[in-house]
């Protein structure tokens, strides 16, 4: 048995969701998906605004503005809020019981589908939308056991091992 | 190129992404950019660095090699399910994008991609075409 180290309690606190217009950001994450505002505030032009899921306390997800960034150059917000138009500012990926009902409320409220909900080979029923600052989102089961193998080929079997 | 142009294009992208075993419809799809075809062929370009036909290729055999690693279907049927027509057009352009043909490529062990997000494993295996691109700064100059 390991004694406890200083690194033993890390967990994630913050992941970051970039957005150019919190208000359009507030409605997907606060509004159709049900999370809470942990934090909403304004320091001059930079708004620090952060939300929770119902399951996890401990962690918030910032929405961060791509036009308003302390210390960066007006031409790097420039790529940056290109990127985010061209949805290449990254991902985000929730796990849920019940993708399709997820899938079924998200679409009602207007979003972009990415991908309706599906089976996948790695092992997870998801479906993928776009937030709406353009930001992919997707949705996701475990599939219970191991990926049904009958009449596939194994590889791993046939290769030296 | 104006920031609701590339946001139109983006929705283009992943309606051609959504719908990549169908026919390609550039017209259709220029029309819902606000776009002239030859407009919207030219900053899909830009903007992605490959044209809109082009890119539903790349789409098609990065689909193509996901169905040859999970599956035992036929290279004739993976070819039929990523909506090519033709068998030769898929594998010529499937091996001048990964290097090998669809056969060789269903013959290797791809043990180093188990466990990823599906997302991740299509971002690393993503068939990248080996020529020089100029690049966006050089073209706005």
């Amino acid at each position: 048995m390991t004694t406890p180290t200083a690194v033993s309690t890390l967990s994630v606190a913050n992941v970051f969701v970039f957005t150019d217009d919190h208000e359009k950001s507030l409605a997907f994450y606060r509004d159709t998906l049900g999370f809470t505002v942990a934090t909403d505030v304004s320091n001059g032009g930079f708004r620090w605004c952060t939300l929770k899921t119902p399951t996890q306390p401990e962690l918030e997800i910032v929405l961060q503005n791509t036009g308003i960034y302390p210390g960066m150059s007006e031409a790097d917000q420039a790529a940056m809020a290109d990127l985010l138009a061209k949805g290449m500012l990254g991902a985000l990926i929730f796990g849920t019981d019940d993708v399709d009902g997820v899938f079924e409320r998200v679409a009602a409220s207007g979003a972009e589908v990415l991908q309706e909900p599906a089976d996948q080979f790695y092992g997870v029923r998801d479906c993928a939308f776009r937030d709406p600052a353009g930001n992919m989102i997707r949705f996701k089961k475990d599939l219970a056991g191991s990926p049904d193998t009958t009449g596939w080929t194994d590889h791993a079997a046939s290769a030296d091992n | 190129m104006e920031r609701d142009d590339l946001i139109r294009l983006r929705q283009a992208r992943d309606r051609m992404d959504r719908a990549f075993a169908e026919p390609l419809d550039v017209p259709a799809l220029a029309r819902d950019a606000l776009m002239s075809v030859g407009h919207f062929q030219r900053s899909f370009k830009e903007a992605f660095g490959e044209t809109p036909h082009a890119h539903l290729m790349t789409r098609r055999v990065e689909r193509a090699a996901a169905l040859l690693r999970n599956t035992d279907h036929s290279v004739t049927d993976v070819c039929m399910a990523v909506g090519c027509t033709s068998l030769g057009s898929l594998s010529a352009r499937f091996t001048e994008l990964m290097g090998e043909t669809p056969s060789a490529y269903r013959a290797r062990s791809h043990e180093e991609l188990r466990g990823i997000p599906g997302c991740i494993a299509k971002q690393i295996t993503r068939p990248v075409r080996v020529t020089p691109k100029r690049s966006l700064s050089e073209k706005r100059a």
